[in-house]
């Protein structure tokens, strides 16, 4: 009896030994990472190079960071379902799953971070409104339920799923309701992207971080929101960029990548014109009106003003200004460093946003205080990405993911 | 935070510490460890995650001896007010589990350890690093767990702790008020003292409530010589500092090089 096969049709994957030992190596990698969690779950967070200065460490950025990176997600649902731009259909599943794996990562990563994870649902059973946190974790959850929801179709889409009337069905319903999704997807990114804003902007007590007037709200908040929207879909890109070099294989027509990139680089450049004046204002008014000046907040060998350099002007202007221009999002090489430059820059903010908030010295009888993360915070760390891999070489290996693949790699 | 405020009217207990007086002898910390319940470690060294309610600081003048003057200064949780003093302490508007909470009669921060779930939003949030977490479960030596006061629940790994202006002898100077037919609401200033203020051997803290008139904290807090705590983030703290230094006053905020400690005070009573 012919079984319908896994792989779908007209494509071609590499063999099964050569699969068995690429995810052998990943979960290898995985493995340690599960162990580490597994640890600190059972141990407790003194397995970690947390202290009481350092309270919010590696996984807080972590969760910051991924979660911003998976803004491609939202953004691309948004362009699509929502602007119109159909062309980049031929994306946003890659994007849809790169999105399920970053958030899917981040609420990981906040079991781990808890001191007492069997205490988790606190957040939500006797959650205080004002909290930043509180926001984040309702939105955090509805939105990794909107983008399973989103995944789904694409899974239901397996040979071997579609054959089943019910599963084709439900695939094909689903994906046409995908608006819907979409839209409350774009709504809850919003709320949760600039909540996470409003997580160290609001924290009065920590004048490095704290933002006053219209430059918390909506100032902070929509720039938490902006940058993810703007540096989400460069992530988007990279994965798909490596994805292709790993495959060797062109995966989606450049003239998507060219529009996304180019949308993208309208939304850093915009992105990055008002972090300056959030910049300058909290630089020339905030800080001064606390006592403090500028270079104050810069004083570290560690955290010197190198590094609000790179996060405006390298990873800010540069990739923005690249992007925006024809010959340089044409020119593979330009584009690609302009996409991991925006990658990087918001990275680097999600960083300086949590652990220089934690660093900053306020009284001058104390002196910079300093971390190193352990190595279980490294594996737990290192875990999603691991997961990350698994996911994405499960979901290119088995599910149509790229609509124009057959097209661009046709089978002789 | 439901309850409504009444800042002028109701209780707002405070410490006012006097630096001129304190030798940092530590006392004030091993009161606190032994009322509260305070584990610590077989290994101190590392402070970053020793836990402490209180905690003594050392300052220095940064002159060459023999111009070298030395201050210490013990800080506990500075039961801040908050912003536009409203009971929006920077640690209780940011707990999304509401396990820290302000309370409007007493103006003291609560922290609720079985609530708590130890995302440590709090600790990012407090400028004074009052705000320890439990990294260990607590373990005492076998015999001096009987010496544990019934009074105070010890805490459990993975929550934060926090000093409370050692709140349980509050309620039971209370209960006795309450036993002796008396009105609860109106203790005497030596019936509800802290630990630290009673074993300070100079008598460098000064405990009440510093709405009453007849509490000794009223008039001190109102002395040339004192000071908060970095005031200028509005955090409004309920411990003052007294000391006749210059240097010391001028080390317990941030000032632009241009700044006057004194003067930006001025500026900062006529804002509001």
């Amino acid at each position: 009896m012919n079984e319908t096969p896994l792989i779908p049709a007209g494509v071609k994957r590499c063999s099964k030994w050569q699969f068995s030992l690429w995810m052998g190596a990943v979960t290898a990698v995985l493995i340690w990472g599960i162990y580490a969690m597994f640890l600190i779950w059972y141990k407790g967070l003194n397995q970690t190079n947390m202290n009481d200065a350092y309270g919010f460490a590696l996984w807080i950025w972590a969760d910051l960071a991924v979660i911003a990176l998976g803004g491609g997600a939202f953004f691309s649902g948004f362009l699509t379902y929502i602007i119109g731009k159909d062309d980049l259909k031929n994306i946003i599943n890659f994007a849809v799953i790169i999105g399920f794996i970053c958030y899917s990562s981040a609420l990981l990563i906040l079991a781990i971070d808890i001191g007492q994870p069997l205490r988790g649902w606190f957040i939500f059973w006797h959650a205080n409104v004002h909290s930043m946190l509180t926001e984040v974790a309702f939105c955090l959850s509805c939105y990794f339920a909107v983008l399973t929801i989103e995944f789904i179709p694409l899974i239901l889409e397996n040979p071997r799923l579609a054959k089943k009337p019910f599963l084709h069905h439900l695939s094909h319903n689903m994906h046409g309701v995908m608006a819907v999704f979409a839209a409350t997807g774009v709504f809850l990114s919003f709320f949760h992207q600039g909540s996470l804003g409003g997580v160290a902007g609001v924290l009065y007590g920590r004048p490095f971080a704290y933002r006053e007037h219209v430059f918390i709200w909506p100032w902070t908040f929509f720039l938490f929101t902006w940058s993810a929207a703007a540096c989400g879909p460069c992530f988007t890109i990279l994965v798909t960029w490596m994805t292709e070099k790993i495959t060797r294989k062109k995966l989606v027509k450049q003239e998507v990548i060219w529009l996304f990139a180019k949308i993208s680089g309208w939304m850093i450049i915009t992105y990055i014109t008002a972090k300056t004046i959030d910049t300058l204002y909290w630089a020339l008014v905030t800080a001064p009106s606390k006592g403090f000046t500028l270079m104050d907040f810069y004083s570290s060998p560690t955290y010197n003003i190198g590094l609000l350099f790179i996060e405006i002007v390298l990873c800010g202007f540069v990739p923005g200004l690249i992007l925006i221009t024809r010959r340089g999002r044409e020119n593979s090489f330009f584009l690609m460093s302009a996409v991991i430059l925006a990658v990087i820059g918001v990275s680097l903010n999600r960083w300086v946003m949590v652990l220089q908030v934690m660093a900053v010295p306020l009284f001058s009888f104390n002196d910079w205080y300093t971390y190193m993360p352990s190595w279980q915070e490294v594996a737990t760390t290192v875990l999603p990405v691991a997961y990350g891999l698994i996911v994405i070489s499960l979901a290119y290996r088995y599910l149509p993911v790229f609509p124009q693949e057959q097209e661009l790699n046709p089978i002789d | 935070m439901k309850e409504k405020n009444d800042y002028e009217h109701s209780k707002r207990y405070g410490m006012v510490i006097d630096l001129d007086k304190c030798t940092g002898c530590g006392s004030c910390m091993i009161g606190c460890y032994t009322e509260n319940n305070v584990p610590f470690k077989a290994d101190e060294t590392n402070k970053l995650d020793s836990i402490n309610w209180i905690q003594v600081y050392k300052l220095t003048n940064g002159k060459p001896y023999p111009e070298t003057e030395i201050s210490y200064l013990p800080m506990p949780c500075m039961q801040c007010d908050g912003e536009g003093k409203l009971g929006h302490s920077p640690c209780v508007s940011v707990c999304p589990a509401v396990a820290t909470d302000y309370d409007y009669s007493t103006g003291i921060v609560s922290q609720i350890y079985t609530r708590c779930f130890g995302c440590r939003y709090c600790m990012a949030a407090c400028p004074y690093h009052a705000r320890k977490f439990n990294w260990w479960d607590p373990v005492w030596p076998a015999d001096m767990e009987k010496y544990l006061s019934p009074d105070v629940s010890p805490r459990m790994r993975g929550v934060v702790e926090k000093c409370s202006f050692c709140f349980h002898r509050y309620q039971l100077a209370r209960n006795k008020a309450y036993y002796e037919n008396r009105q609860t609401e109106e203790l005497g200033e030596d019936e509800y003292q802290t630990a630290c203020a009673e074993a300070c051997p100079t008598g460098a803290i000064t405990f009440g409530d510093l709405n009453n008139k007849s509490h000794a904290v009223y008039q001190l807090k109102n002395s040339p010589n004192a000071f908060r705590l970095l005031e200028r983030l509005e955090t409004n703290p309920k411990v003052y500092y007294l000391s006749s230094k210059k240097w010391v006053r001028r080390q317990g905020d941030n000032y632009l090089a241009n700044e006057e400690p004194g003067l930006i005070k001025k500026i900062d009573k006529q804002h509001h």
